[in-house]
């Protein structure tokens, strides 16, 4: 299949020649873009497979609502060509620093606050070229939206942090930015703020993003930030009622904007700011859980996704950590150490296990059958991802 | 549909008997009486799914009704060596239910309770067999629904969608069966129960959920899927515009989508396809169009009102030679008429028809047809165009007589032609029926070797053992060697420059 591939690109030839001196003395290739969150996952210290040379979007007819980029390209230069377009990755990908690339978002497979209504990164992959620990390049999925020829590989990229293959090419479906945006806030317990998001989100309302920040003790006010984004006259009439049933203000464009950036790249207080022995944890949760008892109370916690992405200060012992992927393993989800402080031992497991989760402990045996035939002289087997 | 001219001559018919009654035996203990089947004629219903053409009489059918049989049945299995093909409600159109000679027929049809319908988190856990239709149904006092809607939804199973990774007329907005489903529950060929993603938003461990679904039951028999639903529109409303040629209509496909608009549902029929259906539905269709395109908006009254008006402007400027909006729900019905029956109106027209199921950006439609146009003549036989304009997934509908031998084949020949332009015009070869059977050679036109290397890694990594519906989809080596030669020494191999082996 043509991906305005060229197979003897000398980049790529490259890439093959790196992986395949790795194959043969068996030692792990740690694959980097910007390198721009080299501290997410487990870390490792193996050399590095430098992304950024192979750069440049290779096909973008914004009809199609297509766009066919190298891994190397950096994620800024994708937005960019969108917007000239009036298109917009609806996943929100955080850039994080000048150099983030499309491969290391894709890999990485994290979304930001769109995530909710929009869908996952994961939802967005057509398809992709990656080369795998044999040298070779592969083409899989393709650029259209339908497509179900062959397993769907090219959807195994999204959160792979770079275990499974080397992303040399992806093709991502776009949208339409929304005609019009709007972002309410108002001050409400967090019970009350989970149960009308979600009693919102089963309504024809453009709801496309919701924050609370408050305290982790659930009876405690906290502050509730949405955004509703969509045709206009969908946005103008969710405005009313939504506040039939609590009172909200809006806020200015400019404010709200600087406050949906902020949280998509962390930087408002509830994240930085993090002790040298304290790690940001992040809950991924079913959207029937409530209020959890998180910490110590004290902390300030931050709820995305109608609830469903959690994220808080704790401290970062073993103890605490099994604690907290207890309790979300119980209520149907799953935790992770995203970012840990300064002076935590780098060598801790960030992820909870397959082998935590019910019903996942046979899956373990898949995944390793699964790499080892991406991957048989363990070439991106840096268990950055366990 | 189609002659059964592929009838597959058993093997061995001693052996096949032995290893029956062995299996028969081996599976009595799990099942009532009435849940498994042998003798021919208690099998013959299952011997092919939704695509005639391949039939194959399978050692047994099981039908478990829980979910614990199930484990125990593929654990017999697997302590026999015997392979299982999976099947749902048997409408797929690809063959992918297709018995295996040797092998037992595993139906999920039994397994059809809906476990629980959550309003609150806009879900609902189903078990496999729970028609697609019928889970609609069931949350619509709610005001809810489930958006993924292939043709078949009144027959087709949940656990038969999650397989193919089905769409339908709305999965250019709401997306398909992969965007819809959160959790998949499944037992592998050990008969080891796992479950493949999870209520949250994301799972630990690589994305396996997404390589299940579409996995044409070759990974895991599904026992249980959560699935979205979303908020059923306020109003919906539909636009036919006309065009008088095939440039402009595709064009207008590709400038609606440019304005920034993405309809609920945009499909497009050709000159052929209307006239047919409209001495069958009599639904007011332009019948001097060459082609017709229907688009429709959801949403609140206020949307769908602002929509229609965009929608029309840009109709009109991409030269629409007439315009037509439903201005009520029993016009918007009879507009969607004839899309909707356009498989039985062809059907009228000809003994047989052969559907084919290509995907192509949208922005080679008008090229697609011209060539489709080229191919009529070439080989004789006319095709109806009648597909989902919004997503590039073409449906041609081939027309033959299946009594005549010769004319199948060259059928057959139209269809794989048709494919083969697909993947030249940066397309795939299915869109949404799957591969199967049916389009399993020419996979070997869209993959190279090591592609379909690895889709063998994918298939051992869940299947060790390769029992679990083998031989489907996924091409071997040989086969792909085979094919090429077969197609090169016909004198018509239609893109030389594709790499084949
Ligand atoms: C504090 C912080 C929070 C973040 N939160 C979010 C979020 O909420 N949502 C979100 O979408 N993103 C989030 N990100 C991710 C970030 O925006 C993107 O991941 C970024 O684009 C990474 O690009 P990079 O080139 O710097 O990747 P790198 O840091 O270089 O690599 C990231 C991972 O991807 C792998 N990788 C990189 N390139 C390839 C390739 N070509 N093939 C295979 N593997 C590859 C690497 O091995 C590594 O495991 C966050 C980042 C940071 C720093
Ligand atoms: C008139 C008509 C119109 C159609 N329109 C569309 C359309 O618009 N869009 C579309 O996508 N498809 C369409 N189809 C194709 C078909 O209906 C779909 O592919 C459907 O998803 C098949 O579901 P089923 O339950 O009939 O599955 P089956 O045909 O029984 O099986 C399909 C595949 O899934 C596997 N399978 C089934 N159930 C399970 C299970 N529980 N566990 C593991 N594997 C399983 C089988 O092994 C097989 O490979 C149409 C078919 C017809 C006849």
């Amino acid at each position: 299949m043509s991906y305005g591939k060229v197979d003897s690109n000398p980049q790529i030839d490259q890439f093959r020649e790196q992986i395949l001196a790795a194959a043969q003395t068996q030692t792990p290739l740690s694959i980097q873009g910007g390198g721009t969150k080299a501290w997410y996952g487990n870390v490792n210290t193996f050399t590095k497979l430098d992304t950024r040379a192979y750069s440049g979007i290779l096909e973008y007819q914004p009809e199609e609502l297509v766009i066919t980029a190298c891994a190397g390209t950096p994620l800024k230069d994708i937005t960019a060509a969108l917007a000239e377009k009036n298109q917009i990755l609806p996943f929100e990908p955080p850039h994080f620093g000048e150099g983030a690339t499309f491969g290391g978002a894709i890999a990485a497979g994290l979304a930001g606050p769109g995530r909710i209504t929009a869908g996952n990164l994961r939802d967005f992959v057509l398809g992709a070229r990656i080369m795998d620990g044999k040298g070779q390049a592969l083409s899989f999925g393709g650029k259209v939206m339908k497509n179900v020829a062959g397993y769907d590989i090219s959807r195994l990229l999204p959160g792979s942090l770079g275990t499974l293959a080397l992303l040399l090419e992806a093709s991502v479906k776009v949208l339409p930015k929304p005609a019009a945006t709007a972002t309410l806030r108002c001050s409400l317990p967090q019970a009350r703020a989970l149960t009308l998001l979600n009693e919102w989100a089963g309504q024809p309302i453009p709801l496309s993003a919701s924050c609370w920040i408050g305290s982790t003790s659930s009876d405690q006010v906290g502050e509730l930030t949405i955004r509703l984004a969509g045709a206009v006259a969908a946005v103008k009439s969710a405005i009313p009622l939504i506040n039939s049933v609590i009172n909200t203000t809006e806020l200015d464009p400019n404010v709200a904007t600087a406050f949906w950036t902020d949280l998509r790249e962390q930087q408002l207080s509830v994240f930085t700011n993090l002790q040298d022995d304290e790690t940001l944890y992040r809950l991924a949760l079913p959207a029937a859980c409530g209020p959890l008892t998180l910490s110590n109370g004290q902390d300030d916690i931050a709820l995305e996704w109608h609830g469903q992405q959690r994220w808080f200060k704790a401290p970062s012992d073993d103890t605490t950590f099994t604690a907290i992927k207890n309790l979300a393993n119980i209520h149907g989800g799953h935790a992770s150490r995203f970012r840990q402080g300064s002076h935590v031992d780098p060598s801790k497991q960030r992820f909870t296990l397959l082998s935590e989760q019910t019903h996942s402990a046979a899956l373990e045996a898949v995944q390793a059958r699964l790499r080892a035939a991406f991957d048989p002289a363990g070439v991106f087997a840096t268990h950055r991802l366990p | 549909m189609i002659p059964m001219n592929m009838v597959t001559p058993p093997p061995e018919l001693a052996a096949i008997t032995a290893l029956q009654s062995k299996l028969v035996e081996a599976l009595r203990p799990i099942l009532p009486e009435y849940a498994l089947l042998w003798e021919p004629e208690d099998t013959i219903p299952y011997e092919c799914d939704g695509l005639a053409a391949y039939r194959r009489m399978p050692l047994a059918v099981a039908l478990p009704e829980t979910e614990a049989q199930v484990s125990q049945i593929l654990k017999v299995c697997f302590a026999m060596q015997i392979p299982v093909v999976p099947r749902g409600a048997g409408t797929g159109l690809s063959g992918g239910a297709m018995p295996i000679s040797q092998g037992l027929v595993l139906s999920l049809a039994k397994l059809k309770k809906i476990i629980k319908i959550d309003p609150f988190t806009r879900t609902a856990v189903v078990q496999p067999g729970v028609r697609n239709l019928a889970i609609s149904e069931a949350v619509a006092h709610l005001g809810l629904y489930y958006a993924p809607d292939p043709s078949s939804q009144i027959a087709c199973s949940i656990g038969g969608n999650v397989n193919e990774n089905s769409g339908g007329v709305h999965c250019l907005k709401y997306g398909l069966t992969l965007h819809n489903v959160l959790r998949v529950r499944g037992i592998l060929m050990n008969g080891e129960i796992v479950e493949f993603g999870s209520h949250a938003p994301d799972s630990p461990g690589l994305d396996l959920l997404a390589v299940v679904i579409g996995s044409e039951g070759m990974l895991a028999v599904v026992t249980e899927v959560t699935v979205k639903l979303v908020a059923k529109p306020k109003l919906a409303r539909v636009i036919m515009a006309s065009f008088d040629n095939i440039e402009k209509g595709g064009d207008a496909v590709a400038a609606i989508i440019a304005a920034g608009i993405i309809p609920a549902g945009l499909e497009m029929m050709d000159k052929a396809t209307t006239r047919a259906v409209e001495e069958f539905v009599h639904a007011g269709y332009d019948l001097e169009a060459e082609v017709i395109l229907l688009c429709e908006s959801d949403g609140t009254p206020e949307e769908v009102e602002e929509e229609i008006e965009r929608m029309t402007r840009v109709l009109e400027n991409a030269g629409a030679s007439g315009i037509r909006i439903s201005q009520d729900e029993s016009e918007r019905l009879k507009f969607w008429s004839g899309r909707k029956n356009a498989f039985p109106a062809a059907g009228r027209l000809a003994a047989d028809y052969y559907c084919m199921d290509g995907t192509i950006p949208r922005r080679h439609i008008a090229t697609l047809l011209r060539r489709i146009q080229a191919m009529e003549k070439k080989y004789g036989l006319a095709c109806l165009n009648v597909f989902h304009a919004g997503d590039g997934n073409m449906h041609p509908l081939i027309l033959f007589n299946g009594a005549d031998q010769e004319e199948w084949h060259r059928a057959e020949d139209f269809g794989t032609e048709i494919l083969e332009a697909c993947v030249e015009l940066d397309g795939t070869i299915t869109g949404e029926h799957g591969v199967g059977i049916e389009k399993i050679n020419t996979m070997c036109v869209q993959f190279g070797e090591g592609e379909r290397e690895s889709f063998w890694g994918v298939k051992s990594a869940f299947d060790p053992e390769r029992l679990m519906n083998p031989n489907k989809a996924i091409p071997t080596l040989s086969r792909c060697a085979e094919y090429g030669r077969m197609r090169i020494s016909g004198g018509k191999l239609p893109h030389p420059e594709l790499e084949r082996f």
